[in-house]
């Protein structure tokens, strides 16, 4: 019989509802919309997409700190249960989320050792005081902190060593998942190449499984063994990482591609036209098809599904990266490029 | 080089004893785009404050710059006031917090054109509306009337471009002017800037922690750390050959896009504090290959080539016949 994965979360859906201006009617607001994923034991899989795309609320889902709408989210073969039950506490000591502002996670008055301990004594793990303590200096040894600094405050840390206190309380419930929520991005560079190097490391000595959520290509690829795109709410394209950056599918992973900035590089970026749309104004059909320099007449009314491709099975929801209808001309193409942009409504 | 527009020499900058730049030499060409890279505290964004005379009043500013051979250091507010949005434009990060909120961006735009071009009323209106629509944002004319919560970041950081056009400066600062936006958004200003600069001809000194966007947009760059310039060169030459260690290490933290993967070459430790400044080099503490020379005074910047020069020991000796 086969194991269960990990974790796998089915149709995933949230939606919000958001009031336009004082007195305006509620619109509904779908911000993750039918996403499905598989994380297996002490993998990686990187979440990509711009803001709002609904990559942060899918890695909320997950955790069951928020309760989707539609969908189910099964963790080790087992159906979430009922938050703020005994089983659900439980389950979570076992998966623990690692948030972008390290300063934000951290409580400033309260030296960083208290609170390593603190996640221990919620589980109930380490009878004794002193077992606790010693559970906290490896821990801050893991993360190449030294056990000295357990009675630092945050202020007194850099912004690096933040991140790797909030990595060892994380850490602490030994959880078998862990969500990282841009995890570096409030990082400076030589400090982000730190952290990335300590998760790797963490993983291949810890096993844990990791849903790593970034806007950031380079740093996904650098440590994800899957990636999955994300745009308004979707999964629009999903595979290895050097599958995707090299030879991305899906029009919208192309031009994310072609936008990182990347010193020498001389090929020519693709330059989408305007911003991503509004959630509660979702164009019909694909979608990007409004953005999108390669959408035919299909593209407008008929939405995509997320599957594999014939060939070699790279999973798209693209009608034309499946080749269910020929690619437009160049022609074509150069003229979609020209239309005006779309100007985004959001308040 | 021919008579530089900017010229920065010794520029040096202290917040109550601790010390932001460190003496800052910076030369800026007629049209040219220069980058400046570096860590947060490194100074990239001091050195243009001071230089505008935008510092709050208990920084002591020292050094000289020469605009167009004019000192503008310390000069009379009238002289700063006609070179600030007028010859010299800056624009920063977060375009929502510079607008005002209250108002209409084509007002906004048109209070721009009033003070540096005397342009009023129906005229000002005209030339707002030329801006939006050089700028690249769709249907300028009715997005005159639009306020900035109406319009995307993308779309607002366009109107702060447009602004600091209104001036038509000789000199565009752009401190981090992407780092707020989604990448498919960057790219698009990114192409503006450069746009922008064929049409008009104005120097651009592009101010950024990304070696990626800089090294798309720019032709000389100048890496910063702790306040000095640590290395300085046209673009593809530091790509190519990078010779102080940490634009080295800042290379080595950039995590590939192809090849196998291994860990990143991090480099340890993290920026030293103003108050606490290493004796000698600033990075030798976190440097691998610092001797116990580094420690005895702070190098000099040294020509490694023609139009390249590192501040390290070491620049020197590998200049050396072994």
């Amino acid at each position: 019989m086969r194991k269960a994965p990990l974790l796998e979360a089915m149709g995933l859906t949230r939606r919000y509802a958001m009031r336009r201006g004082f007195l305006g009617r509620p619109v509904e607001v779908r911000a993750v919309d039918g996403v499905s994923l598989t994380l297996e034991r002490g993998r990686t899989l990187g979440l990509v997409g711009e803001s709002g795309c609904g990559k942060s609320t899918t890695g909320r889902l997950v955790l069951g700190l928020e309760m989707p709408d539609a969908g189910s989210v099964a963790f080790e073969g087992q159906p979430m249960p009922a938050p703020g039950t005994p089983p659900w506490r439980a389950m979570r000591a076992r998966m623990q989320m690692v948030f972008q502002d390290p300063l934000g996670a951290l409580d400033r008055r309260m030296a960083i050792g208290a609170q390593i301990a603190e996640p221990l004594e919620i589980h109930g793990i380490g009878a004794r005081r002193a077992e606790r303590m010693e559970r906290v200096a490896a821990l801050l040894r893991d993360v190449g902190l030294r056990p000295d600094q357990a009675v630092r405050y945050p202020h007194e840390l850099s912004g690096g060593q933040r991140q790797r206190a909030v990595l060892a309380r994380a850490l602490a419930t030994d959880p078998a998942l862990l969500v990282c929520d841009e995890p570096i991005s409030a990082l400076d560079v030589s400090i982000q190449a730190q952290v990335m190097n300590l998760l790797v490391e963490l993983q291949s000595r810890l096993g844990t499984a990791i849903l790593f959520v970034s806007h950031d290509l380079r740093a996904v690829r650098q440590v994800s063994h899957r990636v999955a795109v994300m745009y308004l709410g979707r999964i629009v394209e999903e595979g290895e990482p050097d599958a995707v950056l090299h030879d991305p599918a899906h029009p919208y992973a192309q031009a994310l591609v072609s936008a990182i900035p990347h010193p020498g590089r001389g090929q020519r970026r693709i330059l989408l036209q305007g911003d991503p749309p509004n959630p509660a104004d979702r164009p019909s059909g694909c979608a990007f098809h409004p953005r999108c320099p390669v959408a035919v007449a299909i593209c407008a009314k008929e939405d995509p599904m997320l599957k594999p491709r014939p060939g070699d099975g790279r999973r798209v929801a693209c009608h034309v990266a499946q080749g269910e209808v020929p690619a437009p001309s160049v022609g074509r193409s150069a003229a979609g490029l020209n239309r005006p942009a779309q100007i985004s409504k959001a308040a | 080089m021919s008579e530089p527009l900017v010229a920065i020499r010794g520029l040096a900058v202290d917040f109550g004893g601790a010390p932001a730049l460190r003496g800052i030499d910076l030369a800026i060409a007629p049209g040219e785009a220069l980058g400046l890279v570096g860590e947060s505290g490194c100074g990239k964004s001091v050195t243009w404050l001071a230089a505008l005379g935008l510092l709050p009043g208990r920084a002591r500013v020292s050094g000289s710059v020469r605009l167009a051979g004019e000192e503008i250091l310390g000069a009379a507010p009238a002289v700063l006031d006609r070179v600030r949005g007028g010859r010299v434009a800056m624009i920063f990060q977060d375009p929502a917090s510079s607008l005002n909120p209250v108002h209409r961006i084509g007002r906004q735009v048109a209070e721009a054109l009033g003070l540096h071009r005397g342009l009023r009323g129906v005229a000002a209106r005209a030339e707002a509306r030329r801006l939006l629509d050089q700028v690249g944002i769709p249907d300028a004319g009715r997005r005159l009337d639009a306020y900035p919560h109406e319009l995307s970041g993308g779309q607002n950081q366009r109107v702060m471009i447009a602004m600091a056009l209104a001036g038509q400066p000789e000199l565009l600062v752009a401190d981090e002017p992407t780092t707020a936006l989604d990448v498919t958004i960057q790219a698009q200003i990114l192409e503006l800037l450069g746009a922008l600069r064929r049409e008009t001809g104005m120097a651009l000194v592009l101010i950024s922690h990304d070696l990626g966007v800089v090294a798309e947009t720019c032709e000389r760059v100048a890496v910063m750390y702790a306040g000095r310039i640590v290395e300085e060169a046209r673009v593809a030459r530091l790509f190519a050959a990078p010779t102080h260690p940490y634009t080295q290490g800042l290379l080595g933290a950039l995590p590939p896009l192809d090849g196998p993967r291994r860990p990143l070459s991090a480099i340890p430790g993290s920026v030293p504090e103003p108050n606490g400044m290493p004796p000698g080099c600033a990075f030798a503490p976190r440097c691998p290959h610092a001797a116990a020379a580094c420690a005895l005074g702070v190098p000099e910047a040294v020509a490694v080539e023609p139009d390249h020069a590192a501040a390290c020991l070491r620049a020197v000796r590998e200049l050396l016949p072994a």
